[in-house]
């Protein structure tokens, strides 16, 4: 049976870099192909996230490609259930829901619903959506599987706009009280939310001071710099975990990056992108490619 | 100069106090924190129990789990979501959380966490709710008087409203092992014994007729089935014969006992612990209604209104759960 990344990547940094963006290139061509099978959706945010959801799918995360239910691996709780097609693409590049099903995104009957849900989707943890919710129940999941004796960590992502729920400073706080250190937040710092900017909408930061505060191994880095990303997980495993820190790894994203159309776009939550257009933006990927 | 010659004011004398906390009766037999003793004893027979709470274990009888399995304790903090959304990742990995707050903190502030992390996937845990209606005097903070109006909406939980001690150790058990979302209505610390003296045993889901009468059908959940009980008793001594449906599990709502119940001649009365908005007097109704019975039901139950603080007796005789109160409606409606 094969698994994924056993604890230590055995490869070289600069193997492990070419290997996940070379999987965030193909994640990035599956949310534009997703994304214009509904012509719309949360594509800006996918294409900013995809070097933060390749780091844990490629290199991280202790996966059973075919057994999804396998009690040791690694959780990953997608918070933010909008991003979904993001985490589709790379549950496809990780072997756990088939390249060809992407195309049935947001369809009729389709198991990738537009929101996440885990009675739909292979690999999906949590049904997110209700935003403020992953990291209560990866507390709850961190801890629980630390008094089973397993070895598993808990990662969760979530988003800049969630930190202005009470219930991720609730958990926060409940995290570094019970010395989680297996739990590992990611969160996308894309300064954007439903209704604006983030820093008009509600101000979060200094959002390393908050964390720390807290009790948290805190790092921030370019959400969109693999080295960077690689580094900073590498930094919670070998420096936080060992203490029983919880590390949150800030990760400041690029809302459509990879495509130089979107990343000039006029910000927006939910972004229109024209039938004409798509192909255009796979041109542009591609293009960043050579 | 004037000389000010002051002396201390006489003490007042209280006929109640907030602080009197208990619905037992005076000499009556109580059983010492059911609950807590009833998970602690399950836990030793089942290794994926686990205890949470926030920051009320020692008012939810949450304790006495702890001093006896202080391994499988896990303190949250005064924080209920992520009480809950923690219990339901604990049981997303096998465990079977209990997690304990009082009932205003579960339903009012944790809702939507219990809604979408454990309800939706229909996981194994276990809401305790203390303090559930009108069991304690300090106002409408405390007082979760339409808790299960709130809750009973939601898909995929069990709600259950024990009476007594029995109901609570024989439930604990039940509930762990129903492989669904659950909610207990808290009967704590010095808990009435009453149901060993009648042919019952808790069964999750179903209701039973504790005792047979030929003028009037009480239908009643939780702490007023203790009152039915006394009621009864009084009324037969105004030559009324009353009989008493227990339904400690509102939902699922065992209609089909109690609607044969109800499709008597005899004047059918509810009584909850409960406003009379949502919860066993419009589950009754409810019932009776799709059975096509056209059935008057006279509801025992607290007002429609944010209640006063105060000692419990004054209270209950106040909004009518006292059981001369219940005896004097009874009375009334039969003319």
């Amino acid at each position: 049976m094969t698994v994924l990344h056993e604890r230590r990547p055995p490869a070289d940094p600069a193997t492990r870099a070419a290997a996940v963006r070379a999987a965030a290139r193909r994640m990035r061509l599956h949310v534009l192909n997703m994304g214009e099978v509904q012509g719309q959706g949360y594509v800006g945010q996918a294409l900013g996230v995809a070097d933060m959801l390749a780091v844990a799918y490629v290199d991280q995360l202790r996966l059973r490609p075919d057994d999804e239910h396998w009690p040791e691996r690694d959780r990953f709780l997608l918070s933010t259930g909008h991003y979904a097609i993001a985490l589709y693409a790379a549950l496809a590049e990780a072997g756990i829901i088939p390249v060809e099903e992407l195309e049935t995104y947001g369809s009729d009957g389709s198991r990738l619903p537009m929101s996440g849900m885990a009675s739909y989707t292979p690999g999906m943890e949590i049904s997110g959506g209700s935003l403020g919710h992953g990291l209560t129940v990866a507390v709850g999941m961190a801890l629980g599987l630390r008094h089973q004796g397993s070895d598993a960590r808990v990662f969760t992502f979530l988003s800049d706009g969630e930190l202005d729920e009470g219930s991720t400073w609730e958990s926060a706080m409940g995290a570094a009280h019970h010395r989680l250190g297996h739990l590992t937040a990611m969160v996308d710092m894309n300064a954007l939310q439903a209704d604006g900017k983030t820093d008009t909408v509600m101000r979060i930061e200094p959002a390393e001071e908050k964390w720390a505060a807290a009790g948290w191994f805190t790092q921030r880095v370019d959400g969109n710099d693999v080295e960077a990303l690689l580094a900073a997980f590498d930094a919670a495993a070998e420096q936080a975990a060992p203490t029983g820190r919880p590390s949150v790894v800030l990760c400041d994203t690029r809302i459509g990056r990879g495509v130089p159309l979107l990343e000039t776009r006029e910000k927006a939550h939910f972004m229109r992108i024209d039938p004409d257009e798509w192909e255009l933006c796979r041109r542009q990927l591609a293009e960043g490619d050579s | 100069m004037t000389t000010v010659t002051t002396t201390a004011p006489a003490p007042k004398r209280l006929t109640t106090s907030a602080m009197i906390a208990s619905f037992a009766d005076p000499g009556q037999r109580t059983a010492s924190a059911p609950f807590g003793h009833a998970l602690a004893a399950l836990a030793e027979r089942d290794d994926r129990v686990v205890g949470l709470t926030a920051d009320l274990g020692k008012y939810t009888d949450m304790h006495v789990f702890a001093e006896a399995h202080p391994d499988r304790f896990f303190q949250m903090g005064m924080a209920e979501q992520l009480l809950f959304g923690a219990a339901a990742g604990m049981a997303e990995v096998g465990l079977v959380p209990f997690a304990s707050t009082y009932s205003v903190f579960a339903a009012r502030r944790a809702y939507d966490f219990l809604c979408l992390d454990a309800a939706e996937p229909s996981l194994n845990v276990n809401i305790v709710g203390g303090l559930p209606g009108l069991t304690t005097g300090y106002g409408p903070s405390h007082q979760a008087t339409e808790d299960i109006a709130i809750f009973r909406g939601m898909p995929n939980l069990t709600i259950v409203d024990p009476c007594d001690s029995v109901d609570i150790e024989q439930a604990v058990p039940q509930l762990a092992a129903h492989d669904g979302p659950t909610y207990l209505r808290l009967l704590r610390g010095k808990v009435p014994t009453v149901l060993d003296e009648y042919d019952y045993s808790f069964r999750l889901g179903k209701a039973s007729v504790l005792r047979e009468g030929r003028d009037v059908v009480f239908v009643s959940s939780g702490l007023m089935t203790m009152r039915a009980l006394q009621a009864a008793e009084k009324l037969a001594g105004h030559n009324v014969d009353v009989a008493v449906v227990h339904t400690p599990t509102i939902k699922p709502f065992d209609a089909e006992t109690v609607v044969a119940q109800i499709d008597t001649d005899r004047l059918a009365v509810t009584l909850e612990n409960h406003t009379v908005i949502g919860g066993l007097f419009e589950t009754v109704a409810s019932a009776v209604v799709r059975a096509g019975l056209g059935r008057r039901v006279l509801p025992v139950a607290l007002p429609d209104e944010f209640l006063a603080a105060g000692a419990l007796p004054t209270l209950h005789d106040r909004y009518g759960l006292a059981t001369d109160r219940v005896v004097e409606k009874v009375l009334a409606a039969l003319g």
